[in-house]
């Protein structure tokens, strides 16, 4: 479909250029983090990275524990791609893309232990904390998986426990208590498209990929989670090399928390 | 008695009554509800002699007779295309009117135009229900290879054209780029990279100062001043 474009965005690459004037490795500007936007959520952000604008949720609910892990707490990750987001959109059921997007910021929360899940534990086997994300893109103009894992990092930085009694919980009182974040997961794409790697694509380099890869890393440089994405097959060395990129960019981002 | 509302060239928005009294006329972009005339749309409202008409600002491509514009392919067919035309309605490019060669019965017409491919083309035929019919048969008309396709606001294209083509030429020549303007908003440019990345800067400012006067200096200064950096 977009076989011109990608020849085209490939000659670019050659020059070392992108559509938009940006260097290969290069993020687009502003990128903005905003804390605590919506009033009833426990936690919440906002992130923007060029256009691409991404709201994520917190919310904390008290729930029963899964029969094999009574004593830990768990999180849940909804991803909702609405249409006033992207024309190409559209309401119902979430799609494969939208799951998608949940699961790779649901991994990378979870597989980097950034939240201890035994400190979620209300009573062993009866009441546990459910950490419930929900991400909601308002402009996608590309690279929503970054947006949405930074927002969401942020938004369980700023996540403060509703006041409990033991039996009904007040959403109304906020205690000072914050959820513990032990790890920060920041999670870059890399794109490949010929045999170039790029990052931060927007919405017309979205269209013309080979395959991306996102990678998810903590503070000190150890991987957590990856998700392969794209048509065409990536070689060791190009997962070497995406890997490199991923770390290097983390470091970046990491600094707008 | 009759009554105007507005100042010439005022920013109107749509609701708003611009004019009272049987004995001024609505024009484009107004309409009239019992006495008063109202706007329909965001625009600068004109004044000219008893008729009150808007330019309008903002808004979708609307198809026109006559209109060149850029299209993507995006359904080939037994006996022709379907143009996406960057508006709500699609437009049929049919057999006949896509070349001048003769194409055999049963063809592959992927050939011709592709999924995806972008054409200049232009309308023959919109009829009341905004079924749009065009044609690849006139100067200029094509199909665009290599470069890429940049989405402005329709209602820009007239000052991104130009008097006479005027400012797009002067952007052509500054930024050394291949550049086809569509009416619905679709533009087209091929050149090197660094000087494609001028042009769309330039038509970007253009899009954003449009309603300024002294335009054209302003963009020129614009051009003069980049084009030595590169």
């Amino acid at each position: 479909m977009h076989r011109e474009l990608r020849s085209h965005i490939i000659s670019l690459l050659a020059a070392g250029i992108r559509l938009d004037g940006r260097k290969l490795a290069e993020y687009r500007e502003p990128i903005e983090v905003e804390n605590n936007i919506v009033k009833t959520a426990e936690g919440s952000a906002r992130v923007k990275i060029g256009d691409t604008e991404v709201i994520v949720g917190i919310k904390l609910e008290v729930g029963e524990p899964y029969p094999d892990t009574p004593d830990e707490g768990t999180i849940i990750v909804g991803a909702e791609l609405l249409p006033l987001s992207n024309p190409d959109f559209e309401l119902g059921p979430p799609g494969i893309q939208a799951i998608e997007l949940a699961r790779v910021v649901d991994r990378g929360i979870r597989e980097s232990k950034a939240l201890d899940f035994k400190k979620l534990c209300i009573e062993k086997g009866e009441k546990i904390w459910m950490v419930i994300i929900d991400i909601c893109p308002i402009n996608d103009a590309g690279n929503l998986f970054d947006a949405a894992s930074l927002a969401a990092l942020a938004a369980l930085k700023n996540t403060r426990y509703p006041s409990f009694d033991g039996e009904k919980v007040d959403y109304k009182v906020k205690t000072d208590k914050k959820l513990a974040l032990e790890k920060m997961p920041i999670a870059v794409t890399v794109i490949k498209i010929g045999d170039k790697f790029i990052v931060d694509p927007d919405t017309e380099e979205e269209k013309a990929i080979d395959s991306r890869l996102t990678v998810s890393s903590i503070e000190d440089g150890t991987l957590c989670a990856l998700q392969k994405g794209g048509d065409f097959p990536l070689t060791m060395e190009d997962i070497d090399k995406m890997l490199d990129i991923g770390i290097e960019k983390a470091k970046e981002l990491r600094k707008y928390l | 008695m009759s009554e105007i509302n507005v100042k010439d060239k005022e920013i109107s928005v749509p609701g708003e009554t611009l004019a009272t009294g049987m004995d001024i006329l609505p024009g484009i972009g107004t309409y009239r509800n019992g006495e008063k005339i109202v706007a329909n749309r965001l625009g600068l409202a004109m004044i000219e002699g008893r008729t009150i008409k808007l330019i309008p600002l903002s808004g979708r491509y609307i198809p026109k007779t006559g209109d060149t514009i850029i299209c993507k392919v995006i359904d080939v067919g037994f006996n022709g295309w379907r143009l996406d035309t960057n508006s709500a309605y699609s437009a049929m490019l049919s057999m006949k009117d896509a070349t001048s060669e003769f194409i055999a019965r049963g063809a592959n017409l992927t050939q011709y135009y592709d999924l995806g491919d972008y054409i200049v083309c232009k309308i023959v035929n919109v009829t009341s229900q905004k079924l749009i019919d065009v044609t690849m048969k006139g100067p200029g008309l094509r199909k665009l290879k290599g470069g890429r396709v940049i989405d402005v606001n329709t209602n820009k294209v007239p000052r991104i054209i130009g008097k006479q083509g005027s400012m797009v030429m002067m952007i052509k020549e500054a930024a050394k780029c291949n550049i086809s303007v569509g009416q619905n908003g679709l533009i087209w440019i091929y050149g090197e990279p660094m000087d494609e990345l001028l042009a769309i800067q330039t038509i970007r400012k253009i899009e954003k100062e449009s309603h300024m006067s002294g335009l054209t200096e302003k963009i020129k200064e614009y051009l003069e001043e980049n084009r030595r950096k590169n």
